[in-house]
């Protein structure tokens, strides 16, 4: 493969308490791709997600080995100001998360925290961002309206134009779909397809067909352990090993 | 057919305590509503008592209790929020935030003479501030301490945890999140406990009685260090102190009218507060 990895996993331990999450993982997520997470209830994928941005760190007990290298640095140590990685690496969450304040409010939320901007530069950010989120056209007119008024998929993609608005290199995405109706649904896969020109994507998702419609990549997890990562259509089609097929065939899981 | 009538009979016995109880509160009213509404006047709320307290209005009780409430809210509401915030986002859950959480708990059930003897030791004697408004107020405020920090952190536990996620994930600091994201929603919740803390604190006789609370003065208090009158402590003076008892009553029950009226307001500010803030929570 001759992709620039923006991530690369190494030897990654992860525990809640005693108890052992994450397996020795290693993996390698390409730059500009959307690398998809599968795997049962409770195989650790979404773990693994929080691992790369520090989400990890505001649950009390946990304790998190090996390297992960975000362009070559590694983003888990003791010393790595955990408020620096998110800024790198932003995340949607499973539930929609809006805050409850306006449209304008929750996009700007990000860039506020900073003070770094003026406020017509953060009007064109927000601008910008509700464009690359593809609801511009539907929230244009009502900006200082309540983000709580807008439907359940025009809130989750409010959620990644705030998660965008801060600029972020690396998007992750822990099943940002699995609230929504398919219309929404179908939406927010062609956004995530349009995202990837410009962020490297990663999602966490139970859906096979949608891992299979928006991913470049598959990464198989099972009981915390990283059973096997290819390109989509060869896991789909020709997976390496038997318990990969079993779960994508639907025999388990 | 035996369980529908032991169902009725269930029915009855919840129906019954109700009503009872609900009856001996409208007797409790009506009691001093028809009691002390005849004395109620402007002149009664505006000037001090005259004649050994016979006659002349409860001014310097009514002022003695609203700076009192000053001092009690100046201390009690900043500390018991930031304590609060501390516990609730801060602490780690573990056996001694549990048994300081535990040991707040159980001071709000420690008797008020308590919190008075306590006010007279260090705020009195110790720090030297006499029998005066401050000392008194700050016994008050202990006493509301409790009652504030559970209800902040009641608050605080009403604010969903995606607020606080969903702020960190995209670069704010822990403080920056909840400065912005979570304590504006938590607020009107934490006025909502801290406000019914005062209006039981306003209402208290015996924290007050030895920290600064006086019989009677000829003056007004001039500073925070002056003794100063207060309503419930004028009322239980002229309830069961005063030597012409019978001659004082319709005043008593026109002071208990007033105090009475005094924290039902700041009780239905207290369910106004929080009327608003579900509105806006929901908008």
């Amino acid at each position: 493969m001759s992709h620039h990895f923006k991530i690369l996993v190494r030897h990654l331990n992860f525990y809640y308490g005693d108890v052992q999450a994450l397996k020795n993982i290693n993996l390698e997520i390409p730059a500009n791709h959307v690398t998809a997470l599968i795997g049962p209830s409770g195989c650790g994928k979404t773990t693994f997600l929080r691992c790369l941005n520090r989400m990890n760190d505001i649950i009390e007990g946990t304790r998190i080995e090996g390297e992960i290298l975000l362009d070559g640095t590694n983003i888990c140590g003791r010393e790595v100001d955990p408020v620096q990685v998110r800024r790198k690496v932003g995340m949607v969450f499973q539930k929609s998360n809006p805050f409850p304040k306006t449209i304008f409010d929750n996009v700007a939320y990000g860039l506020r925290i900073n003070g770094n901007f003026s406020k017509r530069e953060t009007e064109e950010l927000v601008e910008k961002s509700l464009k690359d989120s593809a609801l511009w056209d539907e929230v244009s007119g009502r900006l200082e309206d309540s983000a709580m008024e807008l439907s359940g998929g025009q809130q989750q993609r409010l959620c990644i134009a705030r998660a965008l608005a801060v600029k972020p290199d690396v998007l992750l995405m822990d099943e940002p779909a699995s609230a929504l109706d398919p219309i929404a649904t179908q939406k927010i896969e062609e956004l995530i397809r349009e995202l990837k020109t410009k962020y490297t994507i990663v999602i966490v998702t139970h859906n096979m067909q949608q891992a299979a419609r928006v991913s470049d990549y598959t990464a198989f997890f099972y009981l915390g352990e990283l059973i096997e990562v290819d390109r989509t259509d060869k896991i789909f089609t020709h997976p390496g090993l038997k318990r990969t097929e079993d779960y994508i065939t639907g025999r388990f899981g | 057919m035996k369980r529908k009538w032991s169902e009725q009979l269930g029915f009855l016995i919840l129906t019954l305590s109700t009503v009872l109880v609900v009856f001996v509160l409208g007797v409790i009213l009506f009691d001093i509503i028809s009691k002390g509404i005849s004395v109620i006047s402007w002149e009664f709320l505006t000037h001090p008592p005259r004649d050994g307290m016979t006659k002349g209005g409860i001014f310097p009780a009514l002022l003695g209790t609203f700076l009192v409430s000053v001092i009690t809210v100046l201390f009690a509401v900043p500390l018991g929020m930031f304590a609060a915030i501390y516990l609730h986002e801060y602490a780690r859950a573990g056996k001694l935030t549990r048994l300081i959480r535990l040991s707040i708990r159980n001071l709000s059930g420690v008797p008020s003479i308590v919190y008075g003897l306590f006010g007279v030791v260090i705020f009195v004697q110790i720090l030297n501030f006499g029998t005066s408004i401050l000392s008194a107020g700050l016994t008050l405020g202990l006493l509301t301490l409790p009652w504030t920090i559970t209800a902040c952190e009641e608050a605080l536990k009403t604010v969903p945890k995606s607020y606080r996620e969903g702020a960190l994930a995209l670069g704010a600091t822990k403080w920056y999140s909840i400065r912005t994201n979570v304590l504006p929603y938590a607020i009107p919740g934490m006025l909502t406990g801290t406000i019914l803390g005062l209006a039981r604190a306003a209402g208290e006789t015996a924290p007050i009685l030895f920290t600064g609370a006086a019989f009677f003065l000829p003056h007004l208090p001039k500073s925070i260090f002056d003794q100063f009158m207060a309503l419930p402590y004028h009322l239980y003076i002229l309830a069961t102190q005063h030597h012409a008892i019978t001659q004082v009553r319709p005043i008593a029950y026109g002071t208990a009218l007033v105090l009475l009226a005094l924290v039902l307001t700041l009780s239905f500010t207290a369910i106004l507060v929080r009327y608003r803030f579900r509105k806006k929570m929901r908008g």
